[in-house]
């Protein structure tokens, strides 16, 4: 079953808490994961790797650089994934 | 002096080691004789031929928060511990520039590995096989780069003069040291820090020093396996941490009222140029070390109490250093105490420079020299050529100038010896 938006956000608080020590509830959907979420441009793979294996999702990398927010991804998700 | 020999001091230490998580508890493990080997209890090691080592006291993961810890690879996390004690212990209170008494443009950092980022290269390399292409992480090059423990220290002192990483299998950590001395003497920098890290405990690095019958095999018995100059030594064990000093220009410590803990007088370097891996056994190419080292300072014979040697606890090894040390000083040698402190700490490899500059330090700095434990029957060999401090410490002389060697050398030929002196 697919994951709703609410999941997703929940999901990729998880992801960037893991990566960056972002507390869970810092992640919301107009935070910016560079400006915001200390997610730099090598940790962002990270976070779009383990988002593909959670939410069964493919993102090429020409797509990474669309997505400057959590909302940005969420959106990605919500209509990409299998 | 001149702008080109500048007078360089020490005005920092710092240590993560398998004696303990700074470079205090290290210090007291040292005097007090105790050994940092252990059984590896790792699924691995059961196949291991070799199965001691000696891991550090306090993992760095409880030091280091986890977002940093998880980019970094074990060696330069190691690194990053022993630097930033080493800054505070300077007087540091923040990165250069921040903390106006540096100036990031005058500020090196110089810290050496032997193997680099193996253990990282061989975990990326096991999720490759296991997991593919997509989950490799994308830190991996930035982790295994041999220059990253120097480049991460560098980063986080805001060091802009120039930072470097020289590589010399078990010389390194000495030899970072050296070139930090020689950044300071011939006036390219004010401050550096410098030494040595190495994590190499991994089943290939441990599969491959056993196959080369470099490392021991008394396994039954973890504590006693590391004895340099005992006649039953059979091979160093590994060990694992790291060794950190920060180096100044006299008149810059002394501008800023600095605390120094002694004087890098300089440096003796030399190479075999006689086998990739076997010693010399009559210990030629470190003569020809001590050698350069008396020549290029004004270092006084009569002065060296002290000897922190490289006896990694190898058959060949010890023998090849204490020979050499007879060789160049003559009867000076009777008034040197030659302590091996690898008998406690295990081998760090490329960080056994920078731990054992730290120990070296100290020593002059305390006067006292750590024991080398585990000698039940000296080798004659090395009795007749050396007075080796066993089971205990021993006290300096109490008053006067005085000095002391670390000796380093690698697999390759490298030797390295670097001269400190009490201020």
């Amino acid at each position: 079953m697919a994951a709703t938006q609410e999941e997703i956000v929940a999901g990729l608080a998880d992801i960037v808490n893991e990566i960056a020590g972002i507390p869970v509830e810092d992640v919301q959907l107009d935070k910016s994961f560079t400006d915001d979420l200390d997610v730099d441009s090598l940790s962002m793979v990270e976070v779009v790797v383990a988002a593909e294996e959670r939410f069964d999702v493919k993102i090429p990398d020409e797509d990474v650089k669309n997505l400057k927010t959590v909302g940005d991804a969420t959106d990605y998700i919500l209509k990409h994934q299998g | 002096m001149s702008p080109t020999n500048r007078t360089v001091v020490v005005t920092g230490i710092g240590a993560t080691t398998p004696l303990g998580g700074d470079a205090a508890s290290t210090w007291e493990g040292l005097i007090a004789g105790r050994s940092g080997v252990r059984p590896l209890e790792q699924e691995w090691a059961a196949e291991q031929a070799v199965r001691i080592a000696a891991p550090v006291a306090v993992e760095p993961t409880e030091v280091i928060p986890r977002p940093q810890a998880r980019r970094l690879d074990r060696s330069a996390q190691f690194a990053l511990i022993a630097a930033q004690e080493a800054w505070k212990d300077a007087g540091f209170e923040a990165k250069a520039g921040e903390d106006a008494s540096v100036d990031p443009d005058r500020l090196g950092a110089v810290i050496a590995s032997g193997i680099g980022g193996v253990t990282t290269l061989l975990d990326q390399y096991d999720v490759l096989k296991e997991k593919g292409v997509r989950r490799v992480s994308p830190h991996t090059v930035p982790m295994l780069m041999p220059n990253s423990p120097s480049a991460n220290v560098g980063l986080a002192v805001g060091a802009r003069a120039g930072v470097h990483t020289p590589v010399s299998a078990c010389a390194s950590g000495a030899e970072a040291i050296g070139y930090a001395i020689e950044m300071i003497r011939t006036g390219r920098a004010d401050v550096v820090v410098a030494g040595g890290t190495e994590a190499a405990i991994h089943p290939l690095p441990i599969a491959a020093f056993g196959n080369m019958m470099a490392m021991s095999k008394n396994n039954d018995d973890p504590q006693g396996a590391s004895r340099p100059y005992d006649a039953a030594r059979d091979g160093f064990v590994l060990g694992e941490g790291a060794g950190v000093i920060v180096l100044e220009s006299a008149e810059h410590a002394a501008a800023r009222g600095a605390r120094v803990y002694a004087e890098a007088v300089g440096q003796g370097i030399s190479a075999d140029a006689h086998d990739i891996v076997q010693p010399e056994p009559e210990g030629r190419g470190i003569s020809q070390a001590l050698t350069n080292l008396l020549e290029r300072t004004d270092l006084d014979p009569a002065e060296i109490v002290h000897v922190n040697a490289h006896a990694t606890s190898t058959p060949a090894g010890d023998i090849a250093e204490l020979k050499a040390l007879r060789k160049v000083f003559g009867d000076e040698a009777d008034h040197m105490a030659v302590s091996a402190t690898k008998s406690m700490t295990g081998h760090l490899l490329g960080g056994a420079g920078g731990v054992e500059s730290v120990a070296t330090v100290l020593a002059l700095y305390h006067r006292i020299a750590p024991p080398t434990i585990n000698v039940e029957n000296l080798d004659p060999e090395a009795e007749a050529n050396a007075d080796v401090v066993r089971g205990e410490a021993r006290k300096l002389p109490v008053e006067g100038r005085i000095a002391a060697l670390n000796d380093s050398f690698g697999f390759g030929g490298h030797n390295v010896v670097l001269a400190f002196r009490s201020v």
